[in-house]
């Protein structure tokens, strides 16, 4: 198996300096680590409460099958989560993992990521949780970059309370509390995301087993924060939310996937593709009406989040051009990494003589 | 004080002089020299005249002069409210002695007004008969229309009735200054140290620690400096050759305990006693914070030593700032989270999570006037009900509260030995008079601080078997003596367990909805709390003679005061017990029985009872609640007369002396 580098510190397992004595000696007291391991070590005792057919299990099994091959140890994996039924799904996972209150996960994780970077931190929320509740964790969570993954089933509903329009939910939704109709606008958490100058964007669909699993791969080589937001079904409350991508005749014509360094062309027969409007943004053309050369050639490590932003306005509440795949994926310095270089700098340059710290300042003494 | 021996504190200024020496002054003046016991200055200005740093280095003199000391600094909201205004006014009072004090004085024996405004505002507070220093330049018909005075009481004769001495400090200041470059607007500037360099002749303070202070404050800007220095020196020998005061006055070091000291205010205590906490026990300290007025400065402070592996997050929010400090707990750090009430307020939640998760976490209320904001500069201790039951859910976790800007150290200390100990959130209320109010402070030996490695145990091995025998680890398991819970952290391998908000089996901390089980899990998480009784001392009562029959209870920064008034009381020859918490959730063991053995139980606290509340619920007792909620400390004058009244109320004879 091969193992990918996940942004952590050399010799990871050893957070520095002598301080952390007793937290060294606690993730060193078995020694090796074990690495090698099948999606079953990864299952918990615990039984999976989700409603029969909800998306959530789809998607618990995409990640078990797909962690193992991080060649990470069960031990240094931790998963924090708010509230919600997406939120539930650390209890089945055999890692370490918070099921913390409702929408504060991404700060809860930050805590842990910065002052654990030897740790692979990830978290799971929903719609309502990470855009209402949590919103403003979110965005903070994103713009400083922390070594975080952040998973965002987006079933664009409230299902733990029992079927609530969220803020993913397009406007005019009927729900329970919304008799005649939602009367907000939705948030597309892509294009919020990118706004907070997210590093590293991707979108998935729960049922697309290989295309989820690539995705996820891709934010967990990621160094610093990324977020993937992963289109949930849930069949109780908002069932067939996405069946215009997943249905056979529908989906290719309205998804655009995005593969790194590959043109903007999808649909049926390619008949469809991406280019420039005359505004700095993008449109959708016929392909066979453009030229070749004017077709976006999909790029997502644009510093600039300008064009990842484009992309994820290209489609509409009713998810008629949904691109599909990692928007942006961009290298910056990460904020745990940049937090211990403070604290490795400080200790380069003065000893930690508690003593001569108390004592600091003009002193005077007091003989009997 | 901390380390001092104890005296008793002399009740008015008058009492402590001696008969004036004659010396001789440069130019041939005669001045005198007058010995006191103790002084109360109050410097008032402008906000932007600088009234905090020339209080806070005045004290810094007088603190490595030797005296014992307690400051009170007191200003607005507004960073710079209109110039020259009522509302603008910032003022520091401080006062220093001979001997132990513990309180900043009632009331000023000296005030120094550098506008009218300052004047204004202070001068009711000025007994009669004190001195009053002011800055006559100041004095405009423009600057006293601003605050409505009609005449200049400068001439009018308003102020006749104190020695009232008028000096141009401005003018001076500027003379001083004419030939250092500077404009006239920054050269004003330096009229604090003008007037700083006066109070230091007057009271004979050492004058090199403000020189150095000068210039290493203004390292980069070496002109400033040489003008602050500068205006020092002139005001320090303007005092030295003018007839305007004949006199100045010396004030005896105080008697203190061997050993070394500095000059420390609440809020840097606290912050050296985290950074001890998480060297004593070997975890990295964390803290998660929102910049929140008073308690920001522990904040800077903790940012300033990373070298000690302190990793300081500015968040988002209150809430990102505790969920950050909760998450790194988890980690294995030493989680805190520093705020005032609004700030706990925005908490709650991710403290009750924290009391669910039972994880390790010190979250520090620097009280300030509430409701909703408040008054964000003056101190109140009206958060005791909020910290003792503002969540959702049987909630309990342990108060504490330092009594002391030096004891902010210590109580940080036990703070967290209390949230490691136990693996739960403890809530140390301070508040914005301890936080921002200075005294000497004698250096602990850090090798003698509290171990605190032994309440670190982390699990590192399955603690149980499942039915089939298997090894597993069981999270919820707990210590038999503290209730403890075990503590594993990731990176552990074969620990790996979840925890959480919802309820949790007992031992396998799994989610549990049982009706039992939820039941008793309440129930021993209580238990946990009330057992932490067993490792906090029995009740501290002074009472010299043992047989007063009226005790006063206090908590927090009320201590001073109180003291001060039991001193006055036991002065006049009445007996008076102070009964002082540090704990007040679980309160000490024998703390009913202490109570249950006086005629009367007073308490006066900065908020409308709560303690009092407290007690009543606790224990049946009939305590006689005595508040105040003005944003500033309690007047030991005040509360003496308090404490006669009950004494001689509930005592058949009066005792002999007077109150003096
Ligand atoms: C402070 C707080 N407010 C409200 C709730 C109730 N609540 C629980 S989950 C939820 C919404 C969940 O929606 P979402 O995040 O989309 O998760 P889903 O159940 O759809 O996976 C709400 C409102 C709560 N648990 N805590
Ligand atoms: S309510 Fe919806 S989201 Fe929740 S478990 Fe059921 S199907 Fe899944
Ligand atoms: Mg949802």
């Amino acid at each position: 198996m091969t193992t990918i580098d996940l942004g952590m510190p050399a010799g990871s397992s050893t957070p520095p300096g002598p301080i952390a004595d007793a937290v060294t000696a606690s993730v060193q007291s078995h020694g090796e680590k074990r690495t090698e391991l099948k999606a079953k070590d990864l299952k918990t005792d615990q039984e999976v409460r989700w409603c029969p057919g909800c998306g959530d299990y789809v998607i618990l099994n995409a990640v078990q099958s797909f962690l193992p091959s991080l060649g990470i140890a069960r031990e240094d994996m931790v998963i924090v989560s708010g509230i919600g039924c997406s939120s539930r799904f650390p209890y089945y996972m055999n890692t370490y993992g918070m099921h913390s209150i409702h929408g504060r996960a991404p700060a809860i994780a930050t805590g842990l990521a910065a002052s654990r970077p030897d740790l692979s931190v990830w978290v799971v929320t929903g719609d309502g949780d990470s855009l209402s509740i949590g919103g403003n964790h979110l965005i903070h969570a994103l713009r400083r970059n922390v070594n975080l993954k952040i998973l965002l089933f987006n079933n664009r509903i409230y299902g733990l309370t029992k079927g609530q329009y969220s803020p993913t939910s397009e406007v005019g939704k009927v729900t329970k509390s919304t008799p005649m109709g939602s009367l907000d606008h939705p948030f597309n958490p892509v294009s919020l995301a990118l706004g907070a100058d997210a590093t590293f964007v991707g979108r998935a669909m729960d049922s697309d087993r290989k295309g989820l699993t690539d995705v996820l791969r891709q934010a967990a080589e990621h160094q610093g924060t990324a977020l993937v937001e992963i289109y949930q079904n849930c069949n109780i409350f908002n069932d067939g939310a996405f069946d215009l991508l997943k249905d056979p005749a529908t989906g290719a014509q309205w998804s655009i996937p995005l593969v790194h360094g590959k043109p903007l062309v999808f649909g049926p027969d390619g008949a469809s593709c991406v280019v420039r409007d005359d505004f700095g943004g993008l449109r959708i053309a016929e392909t066979n009406q453009v030229a070749a050369d004017d077709i976006v050639v999909h790029d997502a490590t644009r510093q600039d989040p300008s064009y990842a932003f484009a992309l994820s306005r290209l489609s509409s509440q009713d998810l008629r051009y949904t691109p599909m795949g990692v928007f942006r994926a961009v290298q910056k310095p990460t904020y745990d990494a940049m937090m211990t270089e403070q604290v490795d700098t400080a200790r380069a340059g003065q000893p930690a003589d508690l003593g001569a710290l108390l004592a600091g300042g003009d002193t005077w003494e007091v003989s009997a | 004080m901390t380390g001092s021996t104890p005296t008793t504190d002399a009740a008015s200024p008058a009492d402590g002089s001696t008969a004036p020496v004659a010396t001789s002054a440069p130019g041939g003046l005669v001045k005198s020299v007058v010995e006191l016991d103790r002084v109360v200055i109050r410097l008032a200005g402008d906000s932007g005249d600088g009234m905090q740093l020339t209080g806070n280095r005045f004290t810094s003199e007088t603190a490595s002069f030797g005296n014992d000391l307690k400051t009170l600094p007191n200003f607005p909201a507004e960073i710079r409210a209109p110039t020259g205004t009522l509302p603008g006014v910032s003022s520091f009072q401080l006062q220093f002695a001979d001997h132990d004090v513990m309180t900043p004085g009632d009331a000023p024996d000296v005030l120094v007004a550098m506008n009218p405004a300052a004047l204004k505002a202070n001068l009711a507070e000025l007994p009669g008969g004190g001195l009053l220093i002011i800055d006559s330049d100041e004095f405009t018909p423009r600057n006293l229309a601003k605050v409505g005075y009609a005449t200049n009481p400068l001439e009018d004769g308003s102020l006749e009735g104190w020695q009232t001495v008028p000096v141009p400090l401005t003018a001076m200041t500027l003379d001083a200054l004419a030939d250092s470059g500077l404009g006239k607007k920054e050269a004003e500037r330096s009229k604090n140290m003008f007037t700083l360099g006066l109070l230091s002749w007057m009271y004979h303070r050492p004058t090199e620690g403000t020189i150095r202070f000068l210039e290493r404050q203004f390292r980069r800007k070496p002109e400033i400096a040489a003008a602050n220095i500068a205006a020092f020196r002139a005001g320090y020998n303007y005092g030295e050759t003018t007839e305007a005061f004949a006199v100045s006055y010396e004030i005896k070091p105080a008697p203190m305990a061997p050993g070394r000291y500095r000059n420390i205010s609440g809020n840097q205590a606290l912050a050296l006693g985290l950074v001890a906490a998480g060297q004593r026990s070997g975890l990295p300290l964390f803290l998660g914070a929102y910049p929140i007025t008073p308690a920001s400065d522990i904040l800077h402070e903790l940012s300033k030593h990373k070298a000690f592996g302190v990793r300081t997050f500015q968040a988002e929010d209150e809430i990102a700032g505790i969920g950050a400090a909760l998450g790194a707990s988890f980690g294995g750090a030493l989680g805190v989270t520093t705020t005032s009430g609004p700030g706990v307020a925005l908490k709650a939640e991710t403290i009750g999570l924290a009391v669910m998760t039972e994880l390790p976490l010190v979250i520090v209320d620097v009280q300030r006037g509430g409701p909703s904001t408040g008054l964000p500069t003056k101190t109140e201790q009206s958060d005791l009900l909020q910290a003792m039951f503002g969540r959702n859910g049987e909630a309990p976790l342990p108060v504490i509260a330092p009594r002391s800007p030096g004891d902010c150290f210590d109580a940080a200390v036990e703070a967290a030995r209390i949230a490691l100990t136990y693996r739960t959130p403890v809530m140390l209320l301070s508040d914005g008079y301890l936080a921002n109010g200075a005294e000497p402070w004698q250096i602990p030996d850090a090798d003698s601080l509290p171990d605190l490695t032994q309440a670190v145990a982390f699990a590192t091995e399955p603690n149980g078997e499942t039915a089939d025998g298997t090894p597993e680890f069981l999270p919820y398991l707990r210590d038999p003596e503290t209730l403890a819970r075990a503590w594993a952290i990731p990176g552990t391998a074969g620990l790996q367990h979840r925890i959480g908000g919802l309820e949790k089996a007992d031992r396998t901390g799994n989610i549990s909805y049982d009706p039992a089980n939820h039941d008793f899990m309440t129930r021993t998480r209580q238990a946990k709390v009330d057992g932490i009784a067993a490792s906090i001392p029995l009740t501290d009562v002074e009472d010299p003679d043992g047989d007063a029959r009226v005790a006063v209870i206090g908590w927090g920064s009320t201590y001073g005061p109180i003291g001060a008034a039991c001193r006055r009381i036991r002065n006049s020859g009445r007996k008076v017990a102070q009964i002082h918490l540090r704990h007040i959730n679980p309160f000490p063991a024998d703390l009913g029985e202490v109570l249950a053995r006086y005629d009367r139980v007073i308490c006066p606290e900065m908020n409308l009872g709560q303690l009092a509340l407290l007690l009543r619920a606790k224990f049946l007792v009939d305590v006689q609640s005595h508040t105040q909620v003005r944003g500033l400390p309690f007047r030991a004058a005040e509360l003496a007369a308090v404490i006669q009244d009950a004494i001689d109320s509930t005592t058949a004879a009066p005792a002999n002396g007077v109150l003096q």
